[in-house]
């Protein structure tokens, strides 16, 4: 067990841990969010996305200790103090893209990611970001539209 | 006119706290105490479906509270049962609350199964509004002296000349007590104001902030983690552990051994996790049965001991056989698929008081309260399930597993909240599987390209061991408790085989066999059952025989349809794509059904090409007719989502194993259609307010496999007919 420090939301915690617990215990347990959700665990499916900077990574297999000090931003922490939605979360509204809604954390992580990396992606790179992010209700197409209607800045 | 005089449901479980109002009150238990006379009533009491108050209630600011026996699934059923509600009492959708499955609390439904909740849960809730309605609107009339045509019923409030009262102040807090009966008037099938609309689904906005929602986001004070420790293969006897120092591991608490089922509990999450790998490696197991290994589906099918029953025979067989012009015969089959839900199955349970209570996303909490009474050996009244929304779940997945799992560690570590969810690897090995098919099918022609024959003849495992006739066995961990539950011999129910077997298309003469087997894999309900493999081997089937007549494939189906339903489904889909032309290597196939040839009508397009030496699925359309439509913008989601579920199994999904256990245990190993190979989809409803609903959630399955095979066909001229097509 270890005392580490991390930035979360814009908020920094200290939490106790085995330095290896993945990051995604940590956020779902100590922190209650409830925003990245454990798809496989196997850094596969992409249900656990955070933003790291302006990355979207999964955060299943990535140890707590390896984060310390970076940004991390959740599902959460994309909603602004007033309550307001991110134009992407908007667009998943908008769009209905959803059915059971378990892989919209890490679809909405990945458009939010490319929103701020690479607003001029066309459908083809959007489809190839989405690479990792599996969809087993097969929402796709309600999602792709959503992004890319969503990620113009 | 009767009403109670008592406080309604809603004012009880108020009282209740935690137990089980919506999803906002997931607060501890603990609270209970002093209210355990009301709580009693939740293990002894279950709403009578006849009654309109066990369906609605009204609520003190005057908005409404539905309660429904299904599940959420993410098939949308929550939000078409608000709009049939909404419409009947002229309220917004936004003034009313939807509470999902719980014993004592919601009538009890069965199963969520089937494509049945609109036609059976909505249409519940529809009369029960209608019938509230105008029981409203007579003592509305009866308190401000007026015949009930001069008021206004608006925005959940009834008005007369001087006076506007909600529905509350009406009902002086009281709730409609007495029998639902055929209403006057339903305003879903007059007005349609709310009904048939794209009404956005509220849950949504949930999902879309990370609020608790899931049953993965459930949080109890003092809630401690479970995994189980999994045998290496199904027939497996655990041994001997090594348990040295085990009080040593980091947050231990528990080590839960009933015959071979193992459990572990641990403080935190993620040590319960690497302790179950931990354990893993510490047991000793006794396999006393290994899995087969074949070369050939087909030949190992045909090896196993089968129950043969003649389902259908119409006509003279073979008569029209001997006088036929052209026959032909062809073989399908299909491989053991999986539901792969995204999120893996999760329960908490908690044993306080002598009562358990579970936390679950089963698809049918009192079938499920049943069998884990008798697993467990407790009264059904010991036990209250509340249903709670998981990762879509395509049909019984292992949501009654892990609920069982976690009643069973909550019993031996009574007074905090235990939660259990699945791992990855768990999910994929152990769920119950879609079970293989093979599909025999011979018919005959006559010269004018009429069918003139045709032989069916199909064999299956069981598409059914769900929980729900109280047999212990059909819980996984039933099987290897101390009491040892014999698991399901397969075979068993016939339903869901020969379902969509019998050809919607008039045929004279037509025979079905089918040969029920008991496959080697743990197999249940997959989303349409049968019908997914019987549509895609007919569909199949008849564009092989439209070529053998030389006939367009939408031609040869219509000549063979007299239903105009099923007519117009096909022409819909021939107007959608007839400026459709394949380039060279590519091709465009279609298939079409009923769902179990009396629900919702599906055609399905597809235009199938290459990318790298693979098929690639370039664009697909649907047509769907599900009678009434409630929700225009859900039945679309839910058939563009079972086109692409659909056409993933087809293309690529297949269940592998060797002689030790499952070997496609992830998402690699059990490869899915991923973004790059997702086609573009056009999915066009038709509506037909002058019909009753039907469900629609299972409908595209086997009309896409179908389309999908038809168009690689065309594309490469040679067919395939063991899915999935790429292996
Ligand atoms: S849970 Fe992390 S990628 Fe699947
Ligand atoms: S909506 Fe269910 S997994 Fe994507």
């Amino acid at each position: 067990m270890e005392t580490i420090e991390i930035k979360v939301n814009g908020e920094t915690h200290t939490i106790t841990a085995d330095p290896n617990t993945p990051l995604l215990y940590v956020l779902r347990n100590e922190l209650e969010l409830n925003g990245p959700k454990f798809g496989c665990g196997l850094q596969q499916c992409g249900a656990c996305m955070v933003l790291i900077g302006s990355q979207a990574q999964p955060s299943c297999m990535l140890p707590v200790s390896a984060v310390s000090g970076k940004d991390i931003r959740t599902l959460e922490g994309l909603v602004s103090k007033n309550g307001d939605l991110h134009k992407v979360q908007q667009a998943f509204i908008d769009e209905q893209a959803a059915q059971c809604g378990y892989c919209m954390n890490g679809m909405i992580m990945q458009g939010v990611s490319i929103s701020e990396q690479e607003p001029e992606a066309d459908e083809r790179r959007i489809r190839e970001r989405l690479q990792i992010n599996i969809c087993r209700c097969g929402t796709h197409c309600r999602i792709l539209k959503a992004i890319k209607k969503s990620i113009a800045p | 006119m009767k009403y109670s005089n008592k406080p309604g449901r809603r004012n009880f479980m108020k009282q209740l706290g935690s137990v089980s109002i919506g999803f906002s009150l997931f607060g501890s238990l603990s609270c209970l105490t002093e209210n355990e006379k009301e709580l009693a009533m939740v293990f002894e009491h279950t709403p009578k479906n006849e009654r309109i108050d066990s369906w609605l209630q009204v609520l003190e600011d005057g908005s409404i509270e539905i309660y429904t026996g299904k599940m959420e699934l993410g098939q949308g059923i929550s939000i078409a049962i608000m709009q049939v509600a909404a419409e009947e009492l002229n309220i917004p959708v936004s003034r009313i609350a939807i509470h999902l499955a719980e014993t004592g609390i919601t009538p009890d439904e069965g199963i969520t199964a089937g494509s049945r909740s609109i036609e059976t849960s909505a249409m519940s809730v529809r009369q029960a509004a209608a019938c509230a309605r105008e029981i409203l609107m007579e003592i509305a009339g009866t308190s401000m002296k007026l015949p009930v045509n001069e008021l206004v019923l608006e925005d959940g409030q009834i008005r007369g000349r001087e006076e506007v009262k909600n529905f509350h102040e009406l009902l002086q807090g009281n709730q409609i007590e007495r029998a639902a009966y055929e209403p006057k008037e339903y305003y879903g099938k007059t007005q349609r104001n709310i009904v048939g609309k794209p009404v956005k689904r509220p849950d949504l906005e949930k999902m879309v902030r990370g609020e608790t929602f899931y049953i993965h986001d459930m949080r109890f004070p003092e809630m401690v983690h479970a995994r189980v420790v999994r045998p290496p293969v199904y027939g497996a006897v655990l041994q001997s552990i090594r348990q040295e120092e085990l009080d040593l591991e980091p947050g231990f608490l528990k080590l839960v051994r009933s015959g071979s089922f193992l459990g572990i509990i641990t403080e935190g999450e993620y040590q319960a996790v690497q302790l179950q790998q931990k354990m893993t490696d510490r047991c000793k197991w006794y396999v006393t049965k290994e899995l087969p290994q074949y070369e050939n589906l087909t030949n190992y099918i045909k090896s196993l001991p089968a129950d043969t029953q003649t389902d259908v025979e119409n006509g003279n067989l073979a008569e029209a056989q001997q006088n036929a012009q052209i026959t032909h015969k062809a073989v399908y089959s299909k491989p053991w698929i999986m539901h792969g839900s995204n999120g893996p199955s999760c329960a908490i349970a908690l044993f306080d008081k002598e009562k358990l209570h579970i936390w679950c996303h089963s698809q049918g909490v009192y079938p499920l309260r049943e069998t884990i009474a008798k697993m467990l050996n407790i009264p059904v009244t010991d036990i209250h399930i509340k249903g709670v929304p998981g990762s879509g779940c395509y049909g019984h997945n292992p949501a009654d597993d892990v609920a069982a799992e976690a009643a069973i560690m909550a019993m031996e570590f009574p007074g905090r909240h235990i939660r259990l969810q699945w791992m990855r690897q768990e999910e994929h090995a152990w769920e119950p599987y879609g079970t293989a098919m093979l599909m025999e099918h011979k018919a005959t022609l006559d010269s004018t390209g009429k069918i003139t024959s045709w032989n069916y003849e199909l064999w299956s495992d069981t598409h059914s061991t769900r929980p729900a006739n109280g047999d212990p066995a059909n819980l996984l961990p039933g099987r290897y408790l101390d009491k040892g539950f014999e698991a399901p011999q397969g075979g068993g129910w016939r339903g869901g085989t020969i379902r969509n077997a019998e050809p919607l298309y008039s045929l004279d003469n037509f025979k079905l066999t089918s040969h029920s087997f008991s496959g080697p894999l743990r197999v249940s309900a997959l989303r349409s059952l049968g019908a997914y493999a019987n549509i895609y081997g007919i569909e199949c089937f008849m564009n092989e025989l439209a070529a053998k007549a030389k006939a367009d494939p939408f031609e040869f189906r219509i000549r063979h349809l007299n239903d105009e339903r099923a007519i117009n489904c096909l022409k819909e889909l021939q107007r959608m794509t007839t400026a459709v032309n394949p380039e060279s290597g590519e091709g465009f196939g279609i298939g079409f059904a009923r769902y179990k040839n009396s629900a919702s009508y599906c055609a399905v397009a597809a235009l199938v090409g290459f990318s790298e030496n693979k098929p690639a699925i370039k664009h697909m359309w649907g047509v769907i007719e599900a009678g009434e439509c409630i929700n225009s913008d859900g039945l679309k989601n839910q058939t563009e989502g079972g086109m692409i579920q659909s056409a993933s199994w087809t293309l690529m999904e297949q269940v592998t194993f060797d002689r030790e256990h499952i070997t496609s245990t992830d998402w690699y190993s059990y490869p899915m259609l991923r973004y790059p190979e997702i086609p573009k989809i056009e999915v066009t409803v038709i509506d037909r307010p002058d019909l009753p609903p039907s469900g629609a959630g299972e409908s595209a399955q086997g009309p896409t496999a179908a389309a999908v095979t038809n168009a690689l066909f065309k594309a490469t001229g040679s067919r395939i007919r063991d899915l999935p097509l790429s292996k």
